[in-house]
């Protein structure tokens, strides 16, 4: 098994009530299952849609948002998989995508001594 | 992996929703009831983000309330000197000893509770009409959006946005939140009853043809009933038969429609399909709304609505007591579509013949024109007659006025059942 991490980006906020339940619940069972599947290393974090950047050699300080809403990382998860397609596929079921959103999947590098 | 237990309640963001705005427009005062939609938005896109990584705390309501308070105490102290809060809390927001504790204490369960009443009686301001006291009572305290208020009333997003906002401008135009030790209590707590009457109406007869939103307004319509019936003041024979009356009728929700969706004959309902729970809790609540020395209208139609849940079938039905108490609400509440219904039980009493003279006789006949069920009850009564050719001319009419693919699918098939009969 190897390791790899889902990057959430972008996607919109639900505008009613009713709607952040319905993603709520779809999100608790896609993280249930792959759970209950043995995918599931780390639930991971969401994060701040603010932060700072540093930058160049100067480290100038700035404030973000630094992406466009739709590139802004939201959070990330730590998941075990076969190799990167089957990483890539069990991403397919993430609520994320209903709302517009898209996970970027990247494998964690191996490093064998 | 510890997988959590807390399960949210069906419409637990909704409801929150609304208990939270409500608490938030009571700190910040209703003139800054943008503010405190605001702040509740974001205390719930916050709690999304975190949750569905994260699971759901143990308690997800305090969690929420607490979001919304930090972020009501950020606001408070930053803007406290540039903006005028809710006028009766001025002194105690502005010191940073009272601050805190006091968003503390008006952000807890037992201030929420008053909370929720004051804002539901607020929304049933006498400047606003009735269906914008409804849009309104739907949006703030239902947490419903303006698409779905719009799909609740099978209404134009447009109108109702129109509505919604001209409202909220009504309301944040007032001085403050209702006080429930106002003078004019018992007439708003009346307003209140009419507001949520129609909000169950909508619900049980309204022209939306989802299903699963017209049960969604009826039992937000009971949800709220409750609210006032928990509270000593709101907590009238009144309050009571109406909720009696709510229960009662959404008891036979299941077995107005068909498997197929679609609206079923009172005659041919399936009574098995009627939730019993319901009926012995509308039961309850009219027995403990028989004091007092008031009789209204909500009694009247509870009562009707009791009649029909003894009978194990329309023959049962003790149709003589329903026409005295449909006399009873119309000596009341004179309407010829109350007349119409009490014209249908003396049918059923005293024969189809009896019952169309009874409709002729009807007083404004004539404001009926535009409702479907008055030729649906002519057709209904002539078929009975053993006239399907007049039943379904007087089909025809009623078809050409429904009002929602569900009535037009009911009285299609009912036309059917007339060729049928003529064969």
């Amino acid at each position: 098994m190897s390791e790899f991490l889902y990057l959430y980006r972008g996607g919109d906020s639900a505008s009613s009530p009713e709607e952040m339940q319905q993603s709520m619940q779809k999100w608790v069972a896609w993280m249930k299952q792959l759970g209950d599947h043995g995918h599931l290393k780390s639930i991971g974090n969401p994060l701040e849609p603010t932060g700072k950047v540093v930058r160049g050699k100067q480290k100038a300080v700035t404030d973000g948002p630094f992406a466009e809403a739709k590139d802004l990382i939201g959070g990330y998860t730590l998941i075990e998989a076969k190799d990167l397609d089957e990483a890539a596929e069990l991403a397919k079921g993430c609520p994320h995508f209903d709302t517009g959103g898209d996970v970027e999947v990247r494998p964690i590098m191996q490093i064998n001594m | 992996m510890e997988t959590r237990v807390v399960e949210l309640d069906e419409h637990f963001f909704r409801h929150e929703s609304g208990r939270i705005v409500a608490a938030l427009t009571r700190v910040f005062g209703v003139h800054n009831l943008a503010m405190a939609e605001d702040v509740a938005q974001d205390a719930f896109c916050r709690a999304l983000e975190v949750w569905k990584l994260r699971g759901l705390p143990a308690n997800p309501s305090a969690w929420l309330m607490a979001t919304a308070r930090n972020r009501a105490i950020d606001i408070l102290r930053r803007e406290r000197t540039a903006r005028t809060f809710a006028p009766e809390l001025g002194r105690f927001l502005e010191s940073e000893w009272t601050l805190a504790p006091v968003v503390h204490e008006l952000l807890g369960p037992p201030a929420i509770r008053d909370d929720e009443l004051r804002m539901m009686f607020s929304c049933c301001h006498p400047r606003l009409g009735e269906p914008a006291q409804v849009a309104l009572i739907l949006n703030i305290l239902c947490g419903f959006s303006v698409d779905e208020v719009a799909a609740a009333f099978f209404s134009g997003r447009a109108a109702i946005e129109k509505r919604i906002a001209r409202a909220k401008k009504t309301l944040a135009g007032s001085k403050k939140l209702f006080e429930l030790t106002a003078a004019n209590f018992p007439a708003r707590l009346s307003a209140v009853h009419r507001a949520l009457y129609l909000l169950f109406n909508e619900g049980y007869h309204g022209a939306s043809s989802e299903s699963a939103i017209r049960i969604d307004l009826c039992r937000e319509a009971i949800r709220l009933a409750g609210v006032l019936r928990r509270d000593p003041l709101a907590s009238t024979p009144a309050t009571l038969a109406l909720e009696a009356l709510m229960c009662l009728h959404a008891a036979r929700l299941p077995g107005r429609l068909d498997s197929a969706g679609d609206l079923n004959s009172f005659f041919d309902q399936d009574r098995a399909a009627w939730d019993i729970e319901l009926v012995a809790e509308g039961r309850r609540l009219l027995d403990l709304s028989a004091t007092g020395s008031e009789l209204t209208e909500y009694h009247l139609e509870a009562g009707i609505a009791a009649v029909h849940a003894d009978a194990s079938c329309a023959e049962e039905t003790d149709w003589q007591r329903i026409v005295q108490l449909y006399e009873m609400l119309l000596a009341i509440r004179p309407s010829p579509v109350i007349a119409l219904n009490r014209a249908i039980a003396i049918a059923q009493q005293n024969g189809p013949d009896r019952g169309l003279k009874e409709i002729r006789a009807i007083e404004g006949l004539d404001r009926l024109a535009a409702y479907p069920f008055y030729p649906a009850a002519l057709g209904e009564l002539e078929m009975r007659n053993g006239h399907p050719q007049i039943a379904h001319d007087h089909f025809r009419v009623a078809l050409a006025l429904a009002r929602s693919p569900m009535e037009r699918r009911f009285l299609e098939r009912r036309i059917v059942a007339c060729h049928n009969q003529r064969r």
